[in-house]
């Protein structure tokens, strides 16, 4: 199994920071914005940039967490069946902007099923997404991200490892990996 | 562990404390998805489900059609007494007439102790028993442990009585079963002539005397006099099995502790319970009806991935 280091702890940071301060632009002060962050792995990166963002223009801001499992089209059509995370949405999201964080964009279909499970909640004004990882060329339907932390190209047998302190890893650092073939 | 390990749900006795630990995961999620504005979720929406109802049901049949409709499937039902059941048709080619129009799923009550077992056997479909005369009630274990698992935060070492006609009972059955694989304690009460002859080789504790049973119990779940299924006299009178079985107020208040009171329903007021306890505080009686849709949306959706 080949690793490829392609984000380290240091340039992490300087992503991050610059996601934020894309976000900053357009929102301003994100008092008619909420964060959505995608179960099980993109809640750890919409709590970093949540704590940035509360840092940086001293403001709160509105944080939940959003499981897409009940809305996905491949139930029943997966080896290995998913087991649901919690939703957690303590504010109204009826004619705010919402920004969707996921660690990886891959087929866009977690994307798909967010779309839908966050309807259930209302009808948000806009809705945009951030994602960390882009793998480019891969998308199995129409979504592309509008704040990207770094672009890369992949294939199918490659798999992209995000391990963030947050959520227990022992540094930051997003890895490339080659799958063996079995 | 994220799967199943049954194909159907026959009874709390075939499936394991992982099983039981993964549904309550799943219903907690669902019971989240059932408080929103927006109560439907689409997992189930290319499955068919046929409620099959040999025996009079109201709380346990609805409960099935609205988990199954807020899982987005397609839902047939059909009871008994207005079918062909009544022509002389045998359960196994009702059925099989009823898959043959493409179920996936079929939930079914019956009168007769292992029906579900025999369906399972023969047919294809995944099958959820619903209440299999005085048998197993599994959905209902589930929901009555999730119910107390919500409450507790763990069923390990807790004392839980169930009072009353254990004789005819399937719930109390499935929740001994659902209980003891989840490490509580159990003590079964009420008068000897309702308690099955051989009762305490399942591992739990026998009282007679309902004042002995809640002074040792943290949870008490409460049983109806099945009057439908008693072809002889059990006990003198109803008033004669309230005086000495009913709970009431003035009985709790005796107790130096609090306890928690469930029960299945329907309730018989003033039978087994009085009001002033079904309607207090300690009730988690509609905690249990609004569990009861949790835990089926669970089970339902869970077993769909197993098919």
């Amino acid at each position: 199994m080949q690793k490829k280091l392609i984000l380290d702890s240091n340039l992490l940071n300087i992503t991050v920071n610059r996601l934020c301060q894309q976000l900053i632009e357009n929102h301003e002060d994100f008092q008619q914005t909420a964060i959505l962050g995608m179960q099980p792995r993109g809640i750890h990166l919409a709590g970093m940039i949540h704590n940035k963002l509360e840092e940086d223009t001293g403001k709160k801001i509105d944080l939940g967490y959003l499981d897409t499992t009940f809305f996905r089209d491949d139930f029943r059509r997966r080896g290995t069946p998913m087991v649901a995370n919690a939703t957690k949405m303590p504010f109204i999201i009826e004619d705010r902007k919402v920004i969707l964080i996921d660690d990886v964009l891959y087929t866009g279909r977690s994307v798909r099923a967010a779309l839908d499970a966050m309807i259930a909640f209302g009808r948000p004004s806009k809705v945009e997404l951030l994602v960390l990882v882009n793998r480019k060329y891969t998308r199995h339907l129409p979504i592309e991200p509008d704040y990207v932390g770094i672009d890369v190209n992949t294939i199918d047998t490659q798999k992209v490892l995000v391990e963030l302190e947050i959520s227990g890893g022992s540094k930051n650092k997003i890895w490339l990996i080659n799958k063996d073939n079995k | 562990m994220s799967q199943l390990s049954q194909k159907h749900l026959l009874g709390i006795k075939d499936i394991n404390r992982k099983d039981i630990e993964l549904i309550f995961e799943t219903a907690n999620n669902f019971k989240e998805v059932i408080n929103r504005p927006i109560k439907k979720v689409p997992s189930l929406r290319d499955i068919t489900i046929a409620n099959i109802f040999f025996e009079n049901s109201t709380r346990t049949k609805l409960s099935f059609e609205l988990a199954e409709k807020r899982l987005s499937a397609d839902v047939v039902n059909f009871s008994s007494s207005n079918s062909s059941v009544k022509k002389g048709e045998t359960l196994l080619d009702t059925v099989n007439n009823i898959l043959a129009m493409k179920v996936d799923m079929v939930v079914m009550r019956h009168s007769s102790p292992g029906a579900a077992h025999f369906l399972a056997k023969n047919i294809k479909a995944n099958i959820v028993n619903a209440g299999d005369g005085t048998h197993e009630h599994p959905t209902q274990a589930l929901l009555d442990t999730f119910s107390i698992f919500q409450k507790f935060g763990s069923l390990e070492g807790l004392k839980v009585a169930i009072i009353g006609d254990i004789l005819h009972s399937r719930v109390a059955l499935s929740n001994i079963f659902a209980l003891q694989k989840l490490g509580a304690e159990v003590m079964v009460c009420g008068p000897n002539t309702l308690l099955p002859k051989f009762i305490s080789s399942l591992g739990v504790k026998v009282e007679l005397d309902v004042k002995k049973a809640l002074e040792w119990c943290d949870v008490a779940n409460v049983l109806r006099i099945q009057l439908e299924r008693q072809h002889i006299k059990y006990f003198p009178s109803l008033r004669e099995y309230s005086l000495y079985y009913g709970i009431n107020k003035k009985l709790l208040d005796s107790l130096n502790k609090e306890i928690t009171i469930m029960h299945p329903g329907p309730i018989n007021r003033g039978v087994e319970l009085n009001s002033d306890v079904a309607d207090s505080d300690h009730s988690l009686i509609l905690e249990q009806v609004e569990n009861g849709v949790a835990i089926r949306m669970a089970v339902l959706y869970l077993l769909a991935e197993n098919s």
